[in-house]
């Protein structure tokens, strides 16, 4: 059964980010070919390459609203231009990406359109014959998975984790047909007065959506003991995490806490250094694709989920494998 | 003075281990505590009522088992607790939210905290719905929280490209600083005001022995979704989404240990990773 599905394309600092065309990907899927897919870009000052991006991995009608109070980030604003593209496109549903944006976005555009809200998919099961659409999401962060479906009769409000579905695939140009909007909406009372912003991952790829992920432990010892992980990170084109025993020691910020408590990621590789594997750390990387544990203690339970294993110091193996990718590079 | 309701849930102590049976999630001997972002938001509200005055509630929607975490709460420095029977409803966050709003609504809060998220259920949806049915602005994220009066904002050094905001015109203020994958971001939203608690945002205490004892006197009240406002107890039976299957995660196959001396273990994992693992 065609549907019309909308897509909160969001970006960050001027680009796309991954999260909305892998949201867009989704979108497609579930729309079928003979539906609808519309996409929203919040902004101020335009966003014309973002849009052209939407229109060139298959969106019907990009909706751009655009305006001075979706400069600085107030949820309320950007909840208003996404109620208005409810409003406007009376979409089966709405997709956004899981993310700090989506996450506090979703629900709150869910309660006020008596819509449903399934958060943090990782997959979507969805059939041709337009029967029921099964979303499957993690529990306990990954030590168990749910099943999840909306009951007739009203909107669904989707969150999708990043970097688990396939993005958007970009469509032949002769087959894009889709048009550009202006996406008019009334600025409610604003609320969030944003004071300051403070770039403290220094450009770092966020954890959940990178590809590489080069994690320490307890075994890093100290602050300083992270600088080969950030060298081997940099060498993959990755981000450096942390397990709750490194941040309670203080080696590392919480922002980089992967585990239960924290973040969970699931990268196409994921290299455990120094990290015993704790239940609770294993539940937030486990669904990771490739997992490389380095670790001195050959009982060390993240062996049990390791693809490979390496038992050694990580001080003299990490620095060996960031020499011999560049070897290997170059 | 400040009136403070805190959004609780009782969650699987995170060291524990998950099984999956045909009737669900086995919660034998399982060892049960305050949803870990739960704790940050409550070590908040005492925090700020030893500050400011006022009133701390703790507030969760569960089992009979959850009984615990609210006396727990109590021990932790709540002043009252309140349960809404979670037995005839469903797991929906649409109506468990619409259910905890109408227990909200009328205790009226200046300030309601809830954790980022829960860890069992991971969605982080129910107290932004409830933020939404109540018409509270909302801060999520928090790794600091200040409560200031509008003179006290006013005198604050100014606040960088943006001005004030134009909804703004109450007597309170929160200024928070909320985690934002990595960033750090301050804003100031007006009370009452939902806030949700990142880690980082204190250390939560334990509770002392003779507060475990002056606990079992403080008030807990149950309630039942029969009880609610007929709009409310419509809307919290009518579930937007159900679950259709719960589902043990995937097996991984057994690793490899890659042997050698450690420069030859970094050249085999590289060669590992790009013939067989077709990464890099």
């Amino acid at each position: 059964m065609p549907k019309t599905i909308l897509v909160f394309a969001e970006s960050r600092d001027g680009a796309l980010r991954r999260v909305a065309l892998e949201a867009l990907g989704a979108a497609r899927r579930l729309a079928g070919k003979d539906g609808a897919v519309h996409a929203v870009l919040a902004c101020s000052g335009g966003a014309a390459e973002e849009a052209a991006a939407l229109l060139a991995r298959g969106a019907d009608v990009v909706h751009i609203a655009d305006d001075p109070s979706l400069r600085a980030y107030a949820p309320e604003a950007c909840i208003a231009a996404l109620g208005a593209a409810m409003d406007a496109v009376r979409p089966d549903a709405l997709l956004l990406g899981h993310t700090a944006m989506g996450r506090e976005l979703a629900p709150r555009v869910a309660a006020a359109h008596g819509a449903g809200h399934i958060a943090d998919v990782t997959a979507i099961e969805a059939s041709d014959d337009g029967g029921d659409v099964g979303f499957i999401r993690p529990l306990f962060a990954g030590k168990a998975f749910e099943r999840r479906s909306f009951t007739p009769g009203a909107p669904w409000v989707i969150t999708v984790r990043p970097n688990n579905l396939p993005a958007a695939e970009p469509v032949e140009a002769a087959e894009r047909k889709g048009t550009v909007q202006a996406l008019p909406f009334t600025v409610p009372p604003l609320y969030t007065a944003v004071r300051s912003l403070v770039r403290r991952t220094g450009g770092q790829l966020d954890l959940a959506e990178a590809d590489v992920v080069v994690s320490g432990g307890r075994g890093v010892r100290s602050a300083a003991g992270f600088e080969p992980l950030q060298a081997l990170a940099a060498a993959l084109g990755g981000a450096v995490g942390a397990s709750r025993g490194a941040c309670d020691a203080g080696y590392c910020d919480y922002a980089l806490q992967i585990g239960q408590t924290g973040k969970v990621v699931t990268p196409q590789l994921y290299i455990a250094c120094g990290i015993s594997g704790a239940i609770q750390h294993l539940a937030g990387m486990s669904q990771s694709r490739v997992i490389v544990a380095i670790n001195k203690d050959p009982d060390a339970p993240i062996f049990g989920v390791a693809d490979y294993g390496i038992v050694g110091d990580l001080f003299e193996a990490v620095p060996l494998l960031t020499a011999e990718l560049q070897r290997v590079r170059s | 003075m400040l009136k403070i309701v805190v959004l609780l849930k009782q969650t699987f102590d995170t060291e524990e281990k998950i099984v999956v049976t045909p009737e669900g999630v086995d919660e034998r001997d399982a060892k049960f505590v305050i949803n870990p972002y739960d704790e940050y938001a409550l070590e908040e509200a005492i925090r700020q009522r030893e500050k400011h005055g006022g009133q701390v509630i703790a507030v969760t929607c569960g089992p009979e088992r959850s009984q615990d975490a609210l006396r727990t709460a109590l021990a932790i420095g709540a002043d009252e607790a309140v349960r809404l029977d979670s037995g005839k409803l469903s797991d929906d966050s649409a109506s468990v939210a619409a259910a905890l709003a109408a227990v909200i609504e009328p205790l009226k809060p200046d300030l309601l905290l809830a954790g980022l998220f829960a860890v069992d259920s991971g969605s982080g949806s129910v107290a932004l719905q409830a933020a939404e049915r109540l018409g509270l602005p909302h801060a999520s994220s928090a790794v600091k929280v200040d409560i200031l009066t509008a003179a006290e904002l006013m005198a604050l050094p100014a606040a960088g490209e943006t001005g004030p905001a134009t909804g703004q015109n109450a007597e309170r203020y929160a200024l928070v600083e909320r985690d934002v994958e990595g960033d750090t971001e301050t804003v100031a939203i007006p009370l009452p005001a939902l806030i949700t608690a990142q880690q980082g945002l204190n250390e939560p205490r334990y509770p002392s022995l003779p507060n475990i004892m002056k606990a079992k006197r403080k008030p807990l009240r149950t309630l039942t979704v029969q009880e609610l406002p007929e709009e409310a107890s419509l809307a919290a039976a009518a579930p937007r989404t159900v679950r259709t299957q719960l589902l043990p995660p995937p097996p991984r196959a057994a690793g490899k240990r890659i042997p050698g001396s450690p420069a030859e273990q970094a050249a085999s994992l590289v060669s590992l990773l790009q013939s067989e693992a077709k990464l890099l």
